[in-house]
């Protein structure tokens, strides 16, 4: 958990001034700030700060009334959820949201949604061939599977599993889609100590082996400090501190703010 | 012996009656699984697909395969309309105002389809088999067997389509969690077009089975009032209790018909299935095979 990739590459997405409010109640106000490609990116601050607002925005959940983002050079209004997805955001929740119904392989399968090209009218005339890039896929699925040790729970219905496969399995699903930019919240929420460093430790091999950059929304420190390459740090939806962890560590608002905010 | 064979022969009766009302409680299952909207249009999509149908054929004097495909057609821009008009704009409403927007689309619907398509009854007539046929001392009548054997078709058809296709897939996983679904790139817009096209083409199979019996008229809408009790019975989230939840109706009331009627003074039939579907929610609130309804409804 101590190898860090430090990647100054440039600049895979862009934050400009975004202001996001709920009636009177302002999640974020003008934040700017940017993820760099191939870096894992942290955002911090105490809770109601706007991290997760943030990640919304980013993939088109909640569309700031103000700023700008520009995401691969380009910049974009209005996405919708679904077209972000298409341009390589994937994404987990702070609160799992799994498929209840579904197996562990199943839900990991619709992660493969945009990359499986045979639609509706096409797999009913074409039936073969849509079961044999169905097929193609799932290949690629047990990949994911074996890679994040969950190959036991493949068949069972993610509904019924403990709360930290259930994130592993979320996490499957995110990268299913091959993303270029991967948003975490909270990806190692309510997990015991050894659950945490397994996480970690996917993380890191992720953005290690296929390149992909990675934003994260965490609350323990220690873990914070240790993957990330740079830390984002909000408060009452502002940004109050932006560089590298040792810097972020030492920065007096951020100690303020963590300490006022009961932490 | 002869009582015996009537037995059977009521009990197959009511078990292909069955099948068609699980048909229409297949068209408001579906919906409901995929965008927690109970669709009281169900009834009136059925009315109307069977009223384009006829009205088509008659137009065009064209074979009714032809008029079936065009029909198709009808039921898809009806869909893309309801998505684009109705629910689009009501996405993230509470359940209750969804609901509502669907009783307007069925008086739509209604008064629509009788302005195109004229009001008096008409005759649906595509070949389908008539008359009644003996097997062993049985009289198994030809139309209902046609529907009920229908039903069964479409069903493994929607149930492969459901288990074994990316979108169906992604229909199942919309119905589980809209915004883990939006986040894998699936569309809600374009799966709430497909589940409308879905439960309208299952409205068109009900409504030609239907029409063929009892003629294309107003009073076809209401049959689907008949799927309640079918609902409450299998659930409003399961394919499966669609289909076994008609069954049981179909053939209890026919049962009851017979066999009970005449001791209560008849016309049992019109509110047994009320009756059963309340005495079973008494004991099984969530419906044969359904699922969480009490946080959904
Ligand atoms: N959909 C919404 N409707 C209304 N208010 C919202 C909505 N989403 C977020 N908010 C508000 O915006 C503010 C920021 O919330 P957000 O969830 O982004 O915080 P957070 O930093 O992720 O907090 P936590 O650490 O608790 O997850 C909060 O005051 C929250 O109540
Ligand atoms: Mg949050």
């Amino acid at each position: 958990m101590t190898e860090q990739t430090v990647n100054p590459g440039e600049v895979l997405l862009e934050v400009e001034d975004i202001s996001l409010s709920f009636g009177a109640v302002r999640a974020i106000s003008d934040v700017s700030f940017d993820i760099k490609k191939g870096e894992i990116r942290a955002i911090i601050g105490p809770n109601g700060a706007g991290k997760t607002s943030m990640l919304n925005c980013i993939n088109g959940f909640y569309h700031p009334q103000q700023g700008t983002i520009t995401y691969k050079g380009q910049k974009r209004s209005q996405m919708k959820p679904y077209e972000a997805a298409a341009q390589g955001i994937a994404r987990t929740f702070q609160n799992v949201a799994l498929f209840r119904g579904m197996t562990t392989l199943d839900n990991i399968m619709t992660g493969r949604n945009l990359k499986m090209k045979s639609g509706l009218f096409s797999s009913m005339l074409w039936w073969g061939s849509a079961q044999k890039e169905e097929l193609e896929h799932r290949r690629y699925v047990e990949d994911i599977i074996d890679f994040l040790e969950i190959e036991a729970i493949r068949k069972t219905p993610v509904g019924r599993l403990p709360y930290g496969l259930q994130k592993r399995v979320e996490l499957g699903r995110a990268l299913a889609a091959e993303p270029e930019l991967l948003l975490l919240d909270e990806p190692m929420a309510g997990m015991n100590l050894e659950e945490k460093e397994d996480m970690c430790r996917f993380i890191l091999d992720v953005n290690d082996e296929f390149g992909t950059t990675i934003c994260l929304i965490e609350h323990d420190m220690g873990v914070v400090m240790d993957i990330s390459d740079r830390v984002m740090v909000l408060d009452y939806g502002g940004k109050i501190g932006d560089g590298l962890p040792e810097e972020v560590r030492s920065n007096q608002k951020v100690i303020d703010a963590y300490l006022g905010g009961g932490h | 012996m002869l009582d015996f064979l009537f037995f059977v022969e009521v009990l197959l009766s009511g078990l292909l009656t069955g099948a068609l009302y699980s048909l229409v409680a297949l068209g408001f299952v579906l919906i409901f699984k995929a965008s927690g909207v109970f669709n009281f249009a169900q009834g009136a999509m059925m009315l109307f697909a069977a009223l384009s149908l006829v009205g088509v054929q008659e137009m065009l004097g064209v074979h009714w395969t032809i008029a079936f495909i065009i029909t198709v057609g009808i039921m898809i821009a009806l869909a893309w309309c309801v998505e684009k008009f109705v629910l689009g704009k009501l996405v993230n409403q509470e359940p209750i105002i969804l609901f509502m927007a669907t009783i307007g689309v069925t008086f739509f619907l209604d008064g629509f389809g009788q302005t195109i398509w004229g009001s008096d009854i008409k005759i649906l007539d595509i070949g389908l088999p008539n008359g009644a046929f003996d097997v062993g001392g049985v009289f198994i009548d030809q139309l209902e067997l046609v529907a009920g054997l229908t039903a069964g078709a479409l069903v493994i058809i929607l149930a492969i389509f459901f288990n074994k296709t990316k979108i169906g897939r992604a229909l199942r996983a919309v119905a589980d969690d809209h915004q883990a679904a939006m986040s894998v790139g699936i569309s809600l817009r374009y799966i709430w077009i497909v589940v409308w096209t879905v439960a309208g083409l299952v409205g068109l199979v009900a409504g030609i089975m239907w029409g063929s019996k009892l003629g294309v008229q107003f009073s076809l809408s209401l049959i689907a009032l008949k799927a309640l009790p079918v609902l409450m019975l299998g659930g409003f989230t399961s394919i499966p209790g669609a289909i076994v939840g008609g069954l049981i109706i179909g053939a209890g009331e026919k049962l009851a018909e017979i066999y009970v009627g005449d001791l209560v003074g008849g016309a049992i039939e019109n509110w047994f299935a009320y009756m059963l579907a309340m005495v079973f929610l008494l004991f099984r609130p969530q419906g044969l095979f359904g699922e969480k309804i009490i946080e959904r409804v």
